[in-house]
């Protein structure tokens, strides 16, 4: 420091007030990202009651329907996700997981598009185990009232 | 028979480890020598005994003897011996095993290398270590025992999971391990100085080699595993801000903190309290990263199973632990004085720096990966808090410490120059500038902030090395004398440069990878070729191969730059015959400091196949980074001041049978 010494009381003060300075810095930060980039979890059933808005983040859990693959054109496939009450109907470009297999659990991340029902995810995830079931699928199915027996298929 | 023997030396160790957690320290408060002469023998001994239940565990693995459950579960006897070796650790309460028995091995560090300490603090220390090891094997007898039997003894295993038949899994648990449980022995160090009321610069000299050699092991294993995840995954991402990535990351933060303000603690008695303090939460952070990772709170690749009352069990461990640790704390640390003085502008300052920005950064990754589980215990709500949340919170935050780190090692002690010290850098700003606009230029554009990244990840670079150059006073003495001076610099000074370097190189990977990085997702047909990063990849066929225990579908993809062959990539999906378990195998092929990464998707009805192509820019600088911070971890291990004064030379000793224990 140039010029006058600084007091300890001073030196002490510079330090705290950085330092709590730093913090609130910090605190605004997390809630600005906790309110832009948290993504909620819906089953198929929470999305009539829920209203989602276009475009917003989400991730949608459930069971991927026995028969509602299709794999359309170059790497896009479309699937049908379920909690055996109701059903959404999904799009997703790219290389699907090893373990995606239909009438097993999967979550999908992506969003709506505006005026459309079909659900355009960015990103599908189903573990590497062959008796996986994500975790926030299982047991918002099990809420739901659907027996889990650790192999699960859906007709 | 040898497998009940197995369980016996466990439970023998149980009891070892409760006379270690009660004699030594009953001989502290009276001042008995003897019983707390019984300290390191009791070390040693639970270390004798967990080594022998656990090397009986591998015995188990090693022959396939699947009347163990554990080994049934987990092994097949078609595996290569790596994998039954590694596999040891690839499940539930073999990996706890492996927890139990690099924590003995501390203890018995501190017991053989920690002669020198005054009595009374060793006999506390190795009491805490003790407490530790007695609530983890009661934890590893009551629920995760490995040498349960089954009978009649099945013909052959499950197999180990295929995700974790690699050679990663040899290498990234056990160097995790020790980082994470390294810290165990500062955290008994504080606990034991709370006890005693008295702490000093002493103190700060015998906690740091143990606190730098954690810190190195727990680098490394974040890398390895982030390396890992890369490359068996097949996702191309390096890092995904899985709560159990956090899990691991957290206690590195804070040990980190932990290693800079034990500096200002050892050199200017400042600090104190803070330092106590950060010995506990890194430790306490490492107990939360097992609890998450073991209590099947997550799900991940890591939860190998859930059982409740296991989870139950861990965290009465934790609130045992870290409650009682900051209970002491709350007690004691008001007798403890406060240290030296300082100007806000000088090293201790830029140390107070570091330490506020590394665990306010620690506290929003607690709060991202606490904030869903809370939510969903509370209110029922289920929501995701992922990779956009940390980069926006962690990556702001740690700006401004990347910028102030070549500032550090330049600001004298007690007051500095600020201004001199930027005038020293100005250097290293324009250099990381200049850099980062040939690269740009070269990689043909991209977002201007990837210009400003990059010339901090050089800036970074540069400083550190500045600090060595002016420190050598290369330029104003002869270069011989330059050279001379530099070989003579304190190793720490030295293994400070390469850790602050490393980091600038691990911040250029990021920076670049995320940049510039291109990514292709398109149905191939053989024949057909498609152009990544100034190469052209030709797709040549599919194979179908077979291997030990698994078969795969092989994908051949030829490489050439401007019509010159550069060889072959292949990428498979393989099967694994146990479990019939699907997984890919990513196609590598690393140029410089640049990789390929190819993965497969489905094959068509067509007969073509979704490929996955990646073209990734000084990615493999992300590791390189790493390992250079892990190698100036070393160099400052070897520091004459960590050696000279009878303690400090022991525990700087007890670093490398760590190191051996490794390999």
């Amino acid at each position: 420091m140039t010029g006058t010494r600084m007091t300890r009381k001073q030196k002490r003060l510079a330090i705290i007030s950085g330092g709590v300075g730093f913090i609130i810095v910090a605190v605004l930060l997390v809630m600005f990202a906790f309110s832009q980039s948290v993504s909620y979890f819906y089953v198929p059933g929470d999305l009539q009651k829920a209203d989602v808005k276009p475009g917003t983040r989400i991730r949608l859990g459930g069971l991927v329907k026995t028969g509602s693959w299709v794999r359309g054109e170059g790497t896009t496939s479309t699937f049908e996700v379920t909690d055996t009450i109701s059903t959404v109907k999904v799009t997703y470009t790219g290389i699907l997981p090893d373990l995606f297999r239909e009438g097993q659990g999967v979550v999908a991340e992506g969003s709506f598009v505006a005026g459309n029902p079909v659900f355009v995810a960015d990103t599908v995830l189903a573990k590497h185990d062959e008796t996986y079931m994500p975790k926030d699928v299982a047991d918002r199915l099990k809420a739901q009232g659907v027996q889990l027996s650790g192999k699960e298929t859906v007709k | 028979m040898i497998i009940e023997f197995g369980l016996y030396a466990l439970v023998l160790s149980l009891a070892t480890a409760i006379v270690l957690s009660i004699l030594p320290i009953l001989g502290a408060r009276r001042g008995d020598a003897n019983l707390m002469a019984v300290a390191p023998v009791a070390a040693l001994g639970q270390f004798a005994l967990v080594t022998t239940s656990f090397g009986i565990l591998m015995h188990a693995h090693l022959v396939s003897d699947f009347s163990v459950a554990n080994v049934w579960e987990n092994s097949h006897s078609l595996i290569p011996t790596l994998y039954k070796v590694s596999g040891v650790w690839g499940n539930h309460e073999g990996s706890m095993m492996l927890w139990l028995f690099i924590l003995s091995l501390f203890s018995a560090l501190v017991a053989l290398f920690g002669g020198n300490l005054p009595a009374t603090l060793r006999a506390n220390v190795l009491a805490v270590q003790g407490w530790i090891s007695s609530a983890f094997i009661l934890f590893i007898v009551l629920t995760s025992n490995p040498f349960l039997r089954i009978m009649p003894p099945p013909p052959e295993g499950r197999d180990l999971n295929p995700v974790l038949q690699d050679v990663g899994l040899a290498i990234h648990p056990p160097l995790l391990y020790l980082g994470y449980v390294g810290f165990s022995v500062c955290f008994s160090f504080a606990v034991a100085a709370l006890m005693e009321g008295r702490i000093d610069a002493a103190w700060a000299r015998w906690v740091r080699p143990w606190a730098l050699a954690a810190w190195t092991f727990l680098t490394a294993g974040i890398a390895m595993g982030s390396y890992w995840a890369y490359y068996e995954l097949g996702w191309g991402g390096w890092w995904f801000w899985d709560p159990v990535e956090n899990a691991s990351f957290m206690p590195w933060l804070a040990g980190t903190a932990l290693l800079h303000s034990a500096l200002v603690m050892e050199k200017r008695e400042a600090l104190k309290i803070w330092t106590v303090l950060l010995a506990i939460l890194t430790f306490s952070l490492s107990l939360l990263g097992t609890f998450l990772v073991r209590s099947g709170v997550l799900t991940s690749v890591h939860a190998f199973a859930s059982d409740p009352s296991r989870g139950v069990f861990i965290l009465a461990i934790l609130v045992i632990f870290i409650g009682g640790a900051l209970t002491l704390f709350a007690l004691r640390a008001s007798s403890l004085t406060a240290g030296g003085l300082f100007a806000p502008v000088s090293r201790e300052g830029a140390l107070v720096l570091n330490n506020l920005i590394l665990t306010v950064s620690t506290a929003t990754v607690l709060i991202g990966t606490l904030y869903p589980m809370a939510l969903e215990s509370l209110t029922g709500e289920k929501i995701s808090v992922g990779a956009p949340f940390f980069n926006l919170t962690f990556g702001l935050l740690m700006l401004p410490l990347l910028l102030a780190v070549p500032f550090g090692p330049l600001l004298a002690w007690k007051r500095a120059d600020l201004l001199g010290a930027a005038q020293r850098l100005f250097f290293a700003v324009a250099a990381g500038f200049v850099i980062a606009i040939v690269i740009w230029y070269f990689e043909n554009g991209g977002p201007v902030l990837a210009v400003l990244g990059m010339a901090l990840a050089f800036y970074l670079m540069v400083g550190a090395l500045t600090d060595l150059w002016l420190r050598g006073g290369f330029g104003k003495v002869p270069f011989s004398t330059a050279l001379r001076r530099l070989a003579g610099l304190p190793r720490s000074a030295i293994g400070t440069a390469f850790a602050h370097f490393g980091l600038g190189v691990t911040v250029l990977g990021i920076v670049a990878v995320s940049a510039f990085q291109t990514e292709n997702v398109l149905e191939m047909k053989p024949g057909q070729t498609v152009e990544a990063g100034g190469y052209a990849l030709k797709f040549e066929g599919m194979q179908r191969g077979q291997g030990p225990n698994f078969t795969e579908d092989r994908g051949t993809f030829t490489l050439s730059k401007s019509g010159s062959s550069l060889g072959t990539i292949s990428s498979s999906k393989r099967v694994y015959t146990a479990r019939q378990m699907p997984t890919t195998e990513a196609g590598i092929r690393t140029f410089g400091l640049s990789q390929f990464y190819i993965a497969l998707g489905d094959v068509m009805p067509d007969g073509g196949i979704v490929v996955r192509v990646w073209w990734k820019p000084f990615i493999v600088c992300i590791w390189f980074g790493a390992l250079i911070m892990m190698v100036g971890g070393f160099i400052s291990l070897s520091d004459r001041r960590l050696r000279v004064g009878a303690p400090s030379r022991r525990a700087k000793k007890a670093a490398v049978p760590a190191l051996e224990a490794a390999e």
